[in-house]
């Protein structure tokens, strides 16, 4: 290379640099830093009215999955922690099963109307996408809870006396991710299914398969790096979720993100909540990671 | 309207699933707009049309205030992002790899793959020490919490808007002798404009539906429309909630419609 | 006449990528380019035409060797400094400006005067006749006008060069035809030295005063378009411009003997086994019996309209194409398996020692 070729390279890295600059200090001071300082305060001792008393201490780590017995010092699992992490994993798995058994149809469905309508129907899975979380949750307790639009309407039509108890259930949770998170099963489907080409359906059934066979053998594979991108899309907000299970799931169905607020809360254990919190952060960034390496290899494949 | 015989795209039973998933979507939103313009205290019972929901809700200094403050605070998260994403994707798009890249991306990024929990715990903790520190209580925190979470939704349409355009544009103007900033004056800029406004209004919208990180950043007395409801639901319901909902979404669907049109890909 | 030479390019290289994997777009290139001159750079896709047109705009820097503007060195000026222009492939109209706008761009760039820019921009538009469409956003325009635009454009400033990349590849036939007049016309009108970029030999041949035939990276021969046409130098301008015929051959005394074993005369003094070519329409098909006449055999007759084809064996089995002009009656004369006597025009024949 000349010295003007390597001129030119040197400078456009340099720029790249410079104009990212900014952008990158206050992603440092007020995201990836204070992450850091989560990893920190997970190793130091809690504070007596909350905050963190510094001293070295593994006790917030072993506080994930024991309690000390606070008579005679044993350390015994908890269960109490064991059931809510159940909890959590079952909840986001079922979600994203569910999410994708009618999600997949739905994106099918868009994907193959004409053009026009196609950005009409996708127009309306993008709108909930970006509507408030809250409000949807929100929707969804004004029609299962006791009061709500489910149960008066049953009972004005004589078929229950008694209002049925929807909310604060595991089923309510499960029902209100579902709702939210929904879109953004849909969006990398439709995504994955509108690159798909239409001529392969003619080829399969031209041999003669069934629209059945049709879906598995040919569909389901050519869009699965979709599906892939859907579920872990799905998944890991379910996993991390705060708003709707506390709205539908009150203080006795608690998630993860419930419980990690718990302790920065009334359970005053801040170190306890860094430690589930960076135990929450691996976990969510080993499932991305899973993604990342099998899409590099879906796009290796490709070429 | 079932065409008669095979079509090629028709799987069985997929309409049916499609058509029932974007009922299921609508409903519980209309239910909750219909029900704020019910004349009576329910949220269950119809009594009737009425604006006073509107009116309670908009006589209630908590919601006003909060309003305000939602909306000085997603305003200047959506211009602080904007304007630090523009730049960002500046640097990191149309020019030759370079070493360190990829970890621009990862952080730009970040704020996407960490779930909002954490940061929020992170950012309590963080801000909690400098709180201590400095005693300074303001609207700070918020506003650079929020600038940092908006970055990468400003930053996507912007970086998609710059990899769509012709190059060549730049090199045109360079062979015209405009200087760089000529170059980013007169021709990269008026051709972006449409990507950075796209950019400012999803973070603008992003900011506003904050709640998880806004719960725990905010100190006392700084409550936001979102944090105000999510108070409100957990005590008593009324349809006062409604109301601001409606107006809310109202707010959010006005402000997609204009981003698709700015996005929308031209003939 | 002493000629000035407006571009030269001394020992020019440029290497894409590093190492191993690195790729030499152009591999010691020298030309000299003269001033008023209607110069085309010629080859086929990838032989690193456009790489040399953008190392002479500036948008590339050469991984060695300089590059001169009227003997000055500008090997390394940005392309904001240099007096030269560029008509791009895709022409590149700034969308968000209308006609007149894009044409005005580069003399506002150059903070010359608002009247003096409405002066030039109007002359422009006179010289393409687009007056009526100065308003217009470039996206109104159809593909001739956006071209006019973009040739407006590049030269509203008067460059000393103005560089042509494949501008009329996106256009079809008849408006392709056209524009290659319209492009002579401009370039005697302004006298500026137009530097142009085609894969198309038939518009290198019309259009150019010289060719410079690219291939690999490399300058193969430039010249005339008649002495590319007539006395190319090596098998690849002589296959790549026009339609030719190679016979192998060996010197023999003062003359070449054909492999099957007629001898003919050729203005050459290369020895050993050489390669004879000469033109399908360089050949005469005359009786067997003629004098000094390549006995031959016809195996195939391709109707063209105007021309006909006629592939003729020789009798070590060297196909050979000659173009006839179709006669009048639309019959040649000739049948298949007819045995025929070959014969050249004068000077017909070419050596290449390669």
């Amino acid at each position: 290379m000349s010295p003007a070729e390597q001129e030119l390279v040197t400078r456009s890295a340099r720029n790249g640099w410079l104009l990212s600059a900014p952008a990158l200090v206050v992603l440092t001071l007020a995201a990836v830093g204070p992450l850091l300082i989560v990893v920190v305060y997970s190793f130091l001792l809690p504070g007596k009215y909350g905050n963190v008393v510094w001293g070295f201490s593994l006790d917030a780590w072993s506080g994930i999955l024991y309690t000390r017995d606070i008579f005679d010092g044993t350390l015994a699992l908890a269960d109490a922690h064991l059931s809510i992490f159940w909890r959590s994993v079952k909840l986001s798995i079922l979600t994203t099963i569910f999410t994708f058994v009618v999600g997949f149809p739905t994106a099918w469905f868009i994907a193959t109307r004409p053009q026009k309508a196609r950005a009409m129907w996708l127009f309306l899975i993008t709108i909930p996408f970006w509507t408030n979380l809250l409000i949807r949750t929100f929707a969804i307790n004004e029609i299962i809870r006791n009061e709500g639009l489910l149960n008066s309407t049953l009972i004005k039509l004589g078929l229950i006396t008694q209002p049925i108890e929807m909310i604060y259930t595991d089923g309510a949770v499960f029902v209100g991710m579902t709702y939210v998170y929904l879109p953004l099963m849909v969006l990398p489907l439709f995504a994955a299914i509108d690159r798909f080409d239409m001529r392969l359906m003619e080829a399969a059934y031209d041999l003669y398969a069934s629209p059945m066979q049709v879906l598995r053998r040919v569909i389901m594979p050519v869009v699965k790096p979709g599906i892939v991108a859907g579920s872990i899309l799905v998944f890991v907000p379910s996993l991390g979720a705060y708003v709707t299970p506390r709205l539908l799931g009150g203080g006795k169905n608690m998630m993860i993100g419930n419980f990690i607020e718990l302790q920065f809360g009334q359970g005053r254990n801040w170190p306890l909540g860094a430690s589930l919190s960076v135990t929450l952060l691996i976990v969510v960034t080993g499932a991305l990671l899973i993604y990342v390496r099998y899409a590099n290899r879906e796009a290796g494949n490709g070429q | 309207m079932a065409s008669r015989g095979f079509v090629l795209t028709r799987l069985p039973g997929f309409n049916g699933i499609a058509l029932g998933v974007f009922v299921a979507l609508y409903l519980p939103i209309f239910m909750l707009v219909i029900y704020s313009f019910n004349a009576g205290k329910s949220v269950a019972l119809w009594e009737g049309f009425s604006l006073q929901w509107y009116g309670i809700a908009w006589a209630n200094d908590q919601v006003k205030d909060a309003t305000v403050r939602s909306l000085y605070l997603a305003l200047s998260a959506a211009v602080i992002s904007t304007v630090l994403a523009t730049m960002a994707a500046l640097g990191t798009t149309r020019r030759r790899k370079f070493r360190g890249m990829t970890f621009i991306y990862v952080m730009i990024n970040q704020p996407l793959m960490v779930p909002e929990i954490v940061s929020a715990v992170a950012l309590l903790i963080f801000f909690a020490a400098i709180k201590q520190a400095t005693d300074y209580q303001g609207m700070g925190y918020l506003i650079a919490a929020h600038s940092a979470f908006c970055i990468p939704f400003a930053y996507l349409p912007i970086r998609a808007r710059l990899e769509g355009m012709d190059l060549t544009l730049e090199t045109a103007a360079a062979d015209l002798y405009a200087s760089t900033w000529q170059t980013f004056r007169f021709v990269t800029l008026p051709l972006l404009l449409p990507g950075i406004f796209a950019g400012m209004m999803l973070a603008f919208v992003t900011s506003l539906d904050d709640v998880v990180i806004t719960v725990f950043v905010k100190s006392a007395g700084q409550d936001t429309l979102p944090t105000y409801m999510l108070g409100q639901i957990r005590r008593q319901v009324t349809a006062e909630i409604n109301a601001i909902s409606t107006v809310l979404l109202a707010l959010t669907v006005a402000l997609l419609t204009l981003f698709f049109l700015l996005t929308r890909k031209k003939g | 006449m002493t000629q000035t030479i407006a571009v030269e390019a001394n020992h020019v290289v440029k290497a894409f990528g590093h190492g191993e994997t690195a790729v030499r777009a152009l591999n010691d290139v020298s030309v000299q380019i003269r001033t008023g001159e209607f110069f085309t750079l010629l080859g086929p896709s990838g032989c690193g035409k456009t790489t040399l047109l953008r190392l002479i705009a500036g948008f590339e820097m050469p991984s060695a060797g300089t590059i001169l503007l009227d003997g000055a060195d500008i090997t390394t000026l940005p392309p904001n400094k240099r007096p030269v222009n560029t008509v791009f492939q895709s022409y590149a109209l700034f969308p968000h400006l209308t006609v007149a706008q894009n044409i005005g761009f580069g003399l506002e760039m150059l903070g010359r005067p608002k009247a003096e820019v409405k002066a030039r921009v109007d002359q422009m538009l006179a010289l393409v006749k687009l007056e009526p469409m100065a308003d217009r956003k470039t996206s109104q325009l159809s593909g001739g006008q956006q071209q006019r635009v973009a040739l407006a454009r590049a030269l509203a400033p008067t460059p000393k060069v103005l560089l042509l990349d494949e501008p009329l590849s996106a256009l079809d036939l008849k408006l392709r035809k056209e524009m290659q007049l319209e492009l002579k016309r401009l370039q005697l009108e302004t006298g500026i030295t137009f530097v142009f970029v085609t894969h198309d030999q038939e518009e290198a041949l019309t259009m150019s005063d010289r060719i410079g035939v690219m291939s690999a990276g490399k300058l193969q021969q430039v010249g005339s378009p008649k002495e590319i046409y007539t006395k190319p130098v090596n098998r690849f301008v002589a296959s790549f411009i026009g339609e030719t015929n190679f016979l192998p051959a060996t010197r023999d005394g003062d003359a070449y003997r054909l492999d099957c074993g007629i001898k003919v005369a050729a203005p050459s003094s290369a020895t050993g086994r050489v390669t004879l070519t000469v033109r399908p329409e360089q050949i005469r098909i005359g009786a067997e019996t003629d004098a000094d006449a390549l006995p031959a055999k016809v195996t195939n007759l391709v109707y063209f309209g105007t021309d006909t084809h006629c592939h003729v064996n020789l009798p070590d089995g060297t196909e050979v194409v000659v173009r006839l002009q179709s006669p009048a009656t639309g019959d040649a004369g000739l049948a298949l398996g007819q045995a025929v006597g070959l014969s050249f025009v004068p000077d017909a024949l070419q050596v290449l020692e390669d």
